[in-house]
């Protein structure tokens, strides 16, 4: 759909303050660690010093008999008999017969202060047995590896395979080795990424009460409130309707908060301690040893390309380790590595690896860093190789609407060509480059989601509106779902509310995460708003003795739909709300569904960088994000998504890493040694909006979340090349390494 | 472990509390007084979501013991603004969309306001540098830089 | 008839046909179609897979599966 078939909007794409603003910059608003109740205990957890041991014994009566303690828990209260993702849920919150990682809970305690409770989980004690244990993925899959969990494999693993191999996959189309015989130039390379953290600044908190009636409340931060419920009452045995789940404002989720790791401790030590509130807040390296990093990665790519720059064959095999249980996001890898480009001869193989590492959760387009990070890399090189121009090999292969996307689906509307041109056509491209400096230029791609959304709208009694949506707001779409709402009912954006509400409060939503909240949330809002258009209508049609039908919605007001209609002046929703007690009754609308309609987005990003030739130190000089938004909603909060997506790629690219030593500890557990980036790391980020509106939502939205940490990874490596001539095929690219490499190339 | 009876100002109010001698600042803000705004992000001073001033001192206060606030005075995001008036840095913060999650927005406001005080005209590297010790993981930065930088605009102007 | 074109490594449930062809008007059809031919494939569709219907995933089981509409089985799709 051409942009000018949409219409002009007085709020869609203006730039309003937030409506958490105030509380946000005043320390007013309450995040998971904020909230205490009467007679409230503290919670804390004893996790396992060791990467695999088999659990001999635990003795906590020493803590049991200590002044304050009112509970302490271990496997042994939970439900016995659960199976696939309900019992690997369980599992991860607490260790049953072996614990599967460095981090991994073993017994929880509830006290009368945060104290008291550390106290009593340095008096419980643990008798283990080391076992050997397996890190990195490649070893994994070796046959002499540790086996994880036997029977762990899904029914996809052939017979015959590792078996910490639990789910593999093999798709494509064409024939690759056809392919590869049409090039002039195949190229083949293996490349490796670590696990990473999503690294949200709040550390996972909750407060949570359970009775003996099976009836329970938590406080929580949350990206999905529903999943928090499912999950926990999974866990625990109870009826998912009877436990009621509140979310806090959030301080950061990144995907990393769409599951549970902590939150039925608090539960389980509630029941256990006669129904008292329980509070439990993660420290920093509970966060980073027990809560869900990415995956870590080892891959290969190879890939054909005739002179002129089309490729003609590609083919991918990936191995991705998730941790200790199933569930890395290999499959998503494999699916946007080569979904940039138009392609006759694909192939993807990919395997989901076990090892003694923390459960992975989702981060920013689960996957496609990675395969970014291998795909990008190897066809800079190709480009270099035949001295084809990166941008305009990627324009030569880009897919359009219609084609076949390398996953399979044929492509609705999307806007990766006009990506690459507005990329093209931006002034950083032209600004020359000092000695020891390069530039690199990546694409990078991801889906977007739909998902199971509920949404209220109520008009108020003084004609303004209240909407109730089920997606935490992680970065300002109360702000966007309030000016749609508003636009649609022709009322200031200052007269709708949108508050993110509890369990209690909406049908099932699916959390925020697969950059969803304004596109389905959104999109529910206006459907919602509509049918509150329609009543009032209706409203009006009776107060004037016409037919609804003969009644149309105009700026925030009813009026005759022509003269034949009536002759009668607007009535206003002020109007219609102030009366609508004795005209039928409260005015409101709802929506559920599972929207249609999503709109994948594709980014481009240039990255300038210099090397230290001396000490490997990469700086960022310059920064361009340019991205289709399909319509920016609030384009400040489009930019922020597109700016805040580049700067975690930026740190996976260069600082960010899981170290384990040779004993499977995880070595750098603290923001000091996980260095993410720091204000005088980066650059200003530029920021190019694309907007080709996606024809599936009323108001063109992609949702833009998530893109724009897959193409950082590539680009800065493609940048480090032009730099320096070295060539890094790992990540991170941290001084030490860029210095070896730039050493062995003999530079 | 006996407590100690701590007397101290925070944020122009005579407060006192009794404080456990393990406990951090950080600790007795929230969980004693009440004051929430101050976040723990890491309790190991990497972060600066817990930052407040201490005799005018910018500090970590996961870094302090409440014990050694004891006749000291604590500023903290709660009382930055002037009753319902917000300080240019707060009302900037807001203007340029610089939070997004806001979890560090009260450690971020805290340090900035105190670079505004000590210069008055920093250069964009002057407010990465000082602000290197409090991160933010949602917004790459670019958006706070502006904030402050706009908000120590106004501060001139309104001091000119 | 409604073609439903298979991720290449679950041709070991289907006698190695990568596109199955069952009588079906919606999505839910398609898939029991797919399971009552293909016993094999169950747990994988059990455990959740997305089905995409000219392009577009298709949002629950009830969506119609026009005549000669491209489908295509894909592992679930979610995101962070």
């Amino acid at each position: 759909m051409a942009k000018d078939e949409f219409k002009e909007f007085k709020l869609v794409g203006t730039r309003p303050d937030r409506p958490d603003g105030l509380d946000k910059v005043t320390g007013r608003a309450r995040y998971g660690a904020d909230i205490s109740a009467p007679g409230m205990l503290w919670a804390a957890v004893l996790r396992s010093p060791h990467a695999h041991a088999r659990i001999v014994r635990i003795d906590t009566s020493k803590a049991e008999a200590l002044t304050g303690v009112k509970a302490v828990i271990t496997r042994a209260d939970f439900p016995t008999g659960l199976t696939g993702e309900d019992w690997n849920l369980q599992e991860n919150t607490m260790a049953g017969e072996r614990a599967l990682y460095d981090g991994h809970a073993v017994a929880a305690v509830a006290a009368t202060s945060k104290l008291r409770a550390e106290e009593a989980v340095r008096l419980i004690e643990v008798e283990y047995e080391v076992l050997p244990h397996v890190i990195d993925v490649d070893d994994a899959i070796k046959p002499d590896a540790p086996v994880i969990r036997e029977g762990a494999a899904d029914a996809t693993v052939p017979e015959g395979m590792p078996p910490n191999v639990v789910r593999y996959m093999e798709f494509g189309r064409g024939d690759v080795e056809a392919g590869f015989a049409e090039a002039d130039l195949v190229m083949e390379k293996t490349y490796k990424t670590e696990a990473t953290h999503q690294g949200y600044i709040e550390p996972h908190a909750c407060m949570g009460q359970l009775g003996a009636d099976g009836k329970g409340e938590m406080w929580v931060c949350t990206q999905g409130q529903w999943f928090i419920r499912k999950m926990c009452t999974a866990v625990l045995g109870l009826e998912t309707s009877q436990l009621r789940v509140t979310p806090s404002e959030i301080g950061g989720g990144f995907g990393g908060k769409t599951t549970i790791f902590m939150e039925p401790l608090s539960l389980a030590l509630s029941k256990k301690a006669g129904g008292k509130p329980v509070k439990l807040v993660m420290s920093r390296s509970d966060v980073l040893r027990a809560t869900g990093p990415t995956a870590s990665a080892s891959m290969d790519v190879k890939i054909g390309m005739k002179k002129d720059g089309t490729i003609t064959g590609a083919r991918a095999e990936f191995r991705m380790q998730g941790g200790a249980f199933p569930g890395s996001p290999v499959d998503m890898a494999l699916y946007c590595c080569f979904a940039p480009y138009k392609l006759k001869n694909v192939e993807h193989v990919g395997y989901d690896v076990l090892a003694n590492r923390p459960k992975c959760a989702a981060y920013r387009a689960p996957g496609s860093p990675m395969g970014a990070f291998a795909v990008e890399s190897l066809l800079d090189e190709m480009c270099r190789e035949l001295g084809v121009d990166p941008l305009d090999m990627r324009l030569k292969n880009a897919v359009r609407e219609g084609d076949t996307a390398s996953y399979g689906p044929k492509y609705g509307s999307i806007g990766l060509v006009e990506t690459l041109e507005a990329t093209k056509a931006h002034p950083n491209l032209s600004i020359p480059l000092g000695p020891n400096q390069g530039r690199g230029i990546a694409a990078g791609y991801w889906f977007n989601h739909n998902g199971e959304t509920s949404v209220s709208l109520a008009i108020s009694e003084d004609g303004t509106a209240q909407v109730s949506v089920g997606t935490p707001d992680i970065g300002g779409s109360r702000a966007s779902i309030a000016l749609m709402t508003a636009e649609t009912l022709g009322i200031p954006y200052e007269d709708v509310r949108v508050n993110v509400v509890e369990t209690g409060a909406l049908g099932v939503n699916e959390p925020t995460h697969g950059s969803r909240a304004t596109f389905a949330s959104g999109k529910a809002a206006v459907v919602a708003a509509g049918h509150a258009i329609t009543e009032m209508c209706r409203r009006a049609a009776n107060e004037w003795g016409i037919d609804p039908e003969a009644v149309e919605w105009v700026d925030g007001a009813a009026q005759p739909a022509g003269d034949n209609a009536g002759k009668f002046p607007p009535m206003t929703i002020a109007e219609i709300a102030g009366k609508m007690g004795s005209t039928g009754g409260p005015i409101s609308g709802h929506h559920e569904s599972v929207p249609d309609g999503v709109g994948a987005s594709f980014g481009c990003h240039v990255v300038d960088v210099e090397v230290d030739p001396e000490t490997g130190r990469t700086t960022i000089l310059r920064y361009l994000v340019v991205q289709d938004a399909g319509r920016a909603i609030h384009p400040a909060y489009v930019e922020g998504q597109y700016q805040g997506g580049a700067a975690q790629g930026i740190g996976w690219a260069l600082n960010e890493a899981y170290i384990y030593g040779e004993d499977g500890r995880l070595q750098n557990s603290v923001f000091l040694d996980y260095r993410v980036p720091v204000a005088s790391d980066l650059p200003m980020i530029d920021t190019v909006i694309v907007e080709v509106p996606n024809p599936g939502h009323p108001y063109g939205v992609r949702g833009v979340g998530e893109t724009g940490i897959t193409p950082p990874l590539p680009a800065i490596a493609n940048a480090i090349q032009e730099a320096t001539g070295a060539r890094l095929c790992e990540l991170p690219m941290s001084p030490p390494k860029v210095l070896a490499a730039i050493k062995a190339k003999g530079g | 472990m006996s407590k100690v009876h701590v007397t101290t100002s925070v944020n122009g109010d005579e407060v006192e509390f009794l404080a456990d001698p393990r406990e951090t600042l950080l600790d007795c803000l929230r969980d004693h007084i009440g004051l929430t705004g101050s976040k723990e992000g890491c309790g190991t001073g990497d972060c600066g979501a817990c930052s407040v001033t201490l005799d005018g001192t910018l500090v970590c206060s996961c870094l302090v013991l409440g014990v050694e606030a004891d006749g000291k005075r604590v500023e903290t995001i709660e009382g930055m603004a002037d009753g319902a008036e917000l300080h240019p840095l707060q009302r900037k913060f807001i203007e340029h969309a610089a939070l997004q999650c806001g979890f560090c927005t009260p450690g971020i406001l805290v340090a900035a306001k105190k670079l505004l005080e000590t210069n008055p005209n920093p250069t964009e590297e002057e407010i990465r540098y000082w602000l290197a010790g409090n991160l933010c993981r949602c917004t790459g930065y670019d958006k706070i830089i502006r904030a402050v930088m706009d908000a120590a605009a106004e501060l001139r102007q309104e001091a000119a | 008839m409604v073609a439903i074109n298979l991720w290449s490594s679950l041709t070991r449930f289907t006698e190695g046909a990568r596109v199955v062809e069952v009588e079906a008007e919606t999505v839910g059809g398609a898939l029991d179609g797919l399971v009552a031919a293909h016993p094999g494939l169950g747990p994988i569709i059990e455990a959740g897979v997305s089905v995409v219907v000219d392009g577009e995933i298709a949002p629950n089981r009830h969506t119609k599966v026009p005549q000669g509409a491209e489908v295509v089985l894909m592992q679930r799709l979610k995101g962070g």
